[in-house]
């Protein structure tokens, strides 16, 4: 059991106010907030040990690499892989991606097929699109049913010897979705394709074991899990991130340099070029060790919780239809009222302090297959309380009788 | 009346207003007597970029002066709308060119004049002094 109201001590920003309201704060799946130890590590690296890091032989330079790369080995516990260089410290989860995508550009060739999901977000579909700009390569899309579930008997029947390369999200940011990534996995393995999960959505509310999964890729950001914007991981399979050329050239990357040859570093810092966000990375570790100290099966079950009291609640709203009824989802609710555009609805909750993502959530594809401009998404994080849901569900009565 | 006597006007009926509740069921109001634009003007090259929900704006030119006629499929951005076309319809290409938009921040609305707010009340201001801009030529 979570003890809710201590936890939410640990957020400074849960106590402000918002247009002279309490704040309710529910567009966790955008970002997440940050807990005061979090915020403590923050200054504790610009108050004591700011310094750049892997080249220094001063002291400073030292501590700022030893907390740097102990945050590494903590996101490699968290997420099981088997080395500590398996985890590269990128920008975000986009950068993660795009990182994959450009080294996925030197082993396609034209017509090799990749497969991606039909409830992607967009950074999860860009990237694949310019690659096959580049190389010839054919897009997929895995179709979803109307519950905005994956259906994989097509995906069954577009992988083939061409396939090389399926990209799904973990769980869809826009429907809450949680996809079967294990059999996703298995299926492309078998046809001998490489799979890369994104698991921003996923990370908030589960613990990926990245070697139970056989996954490829996985790929994560620090601010959907309490730590900072700016920062992220990209997890890849040893023998793959040794086959991707290196994405951007630098310092911090290269082992020697001539101006004839450069022969690159061994991995992580192959693909750490430049300096890094050395604090964000450390805050990303002291994140997970937070999640973690609170447990992700508590964690997981209080969301549910959460997520079943705000679907009933709201349901009672006449007119107001969800989106995402997927039977495996996580706390995340779409929703519209009959007739009212969203983003109306987004505008009135706002003014009464609650705060929740309006629009097409970066996932226009969705909104197109729904034929609707948006919706509202309220989505919840461990510190909610059921009672900032009633605060919704009035909110929301609120802004139908405002704008019918 | 002049775009500014106009704007004092709009200053002068918000600041009857209590609350923002107030505020924006007048504002709701407006957006549901504004006349709707004429279907063949809806088109993809008249809608506004950079809004989170569509707006159309088009613009004519009569006697020197610009008649505006717009909609949106949110309530609120048209009654925003409806309050900036009091303010520039039938106004001179020149008079438009020039107003000051201050009188927003007046009435309370100064939240949706940050350029990073996606009802883009910036960019509906910016296109009708594009459109200003444009048929200013035609009249020289």
């Amino acid at each position: 059991m979570l003890d809710v109201s201590k936890i939410r001590a640990d957020f400074p920003i849960l106590s402000r106010q918002v247009n002279n309201k309490p704040l309710v704060y529910f567009d966790n799946a955008a970002t997440s907030q940050t807990p005061q130890p979090v915020i403590d590590v923050i200054v504790d690296y610009y108050s004591n040990y700011n310094a750049n890091i892997h080249r220094g032989v001063h002291t400073l330079s030292q501590e700022a690499t030893d907390k740097y790369e102990i945050a590494r080995q903590t996101i490699q516990t968290h997420f099981n892989a088997k080395h500590a260089h398996e985890i590269i410290f990128t920008s975000g989860t986009t950068h993660s991606i795009n990182l994959v995508a450009n080294g996925f550009s030197a082993l396609l060739k034209k017509e090799d097929e990749i497969i991606v999901s039909a409830l992607e977000h967009h950074s999860n579909i860009v990237p694949w699109q310019m690659l096959c700009e580049r190389t010839g390569a054919v897009l997929k899309v895995i179709p979803m049913n109307l519950e905005g579930e994956l259906i994989m008997e097509t995906y069954d029947n577009l992988l083939s010897d061409k396939t090389k390369l399926v990209f799904v999200n973990h769980i869809s940011n826009a429907l809450g979705t949680i996809n079967p990534i294990e059999y996703i996995i298995k299926k492309a393995h078998a046809v001998g394709a490489a799979v890369l999960i994104d698991g921003a959505q996923s990370c908030p509310h589960i613990k990926p074991d990245v070697q139970a999964l056989d996954v490829d890729f996985y790929v994560a950001s620090a601010h959907k899990v309490c730590g900072p914007t700016g920062v992220g991981m990209l997890y890849g399979k040893e023998e793959w991130l040794k086959k991707l050329p290196p994405y951007q050239g630098g310092g911090e990357m290269i082992a020697e340099v001539t101006f004839e040859k450069t022969t690159y570093a061994d991995l992580p810092h192959k693909f750490e070029a430049g300096t890094p966000n050395i604090c964000g990375g450390i805050a990303f570790g002291a994140a997970l060790d937070y999640m973690n100290n609170i447990g992700f099966d508590n964690i997981a079950s209080y969301e549910n919780e959460l997520l079943a009291y705000a679907t009933e609640q709201l349901s009672t709203i006449e007119g107001l239809k969800f989106y995402g009824t997927a039977k495996h989802k996580t706390s995340v609710i779409s929703f519209n009222l009959e007739g009212i555009h969203p983003y109306d609805v987004g505008t009135i909750l706002d003014k009464l302090g609650i705060a929740v993502r309006t629009g097409h959530h970066c996932a226009q594809p969705i909104m197109d297959f729904y034929c609707i401009p948006g919706t509202i998404r309220a989505s919840f994080a461990f510190y909610n309380t059921k009672e900032e849901i009633d605060v919704l569900v009035e909110g929301v009565k609120k802004a139908k009788m405002m704008l019918s | 009346m002049t775009i500014e006597a106009i704007q004092n006007e709009i200053i002068d009926e918000f600041s009857m207003f209590e609350d923002w509740e107030e505020r924006y069921q007048y504002m709701i109001d407006l957006g549901k007597d504004l006349p709707i634009i004429n279907d063949q003007y809806k088109t993809e090259s008249n809608i506004i970029k950079g809004c989170q929900s569509k707006v159309w704006v088009h613009a004519e030119l009569n006697d020197d002066k610009i008649e505006f006629t717009a909609d949106s499929d949110a309530i609120i951005t048209k009654g925003i709308i409806a309050i900036l076309i009091r303010v520039f319809n039938d106004q001179h290409p020149k008079d438009i060119i020039d107003a000051n938009t201050d009188f927003i921040d007046k009435i309370g609305l100064k939240e949706h004049l940050s350029p990073t707010r996606a009802n883009g009340l910036v960019s509906m201001i910016k296109q009708l002094k594009l459109y200003a801009i444009a048929y200013q030529t035609q009249i020289k």
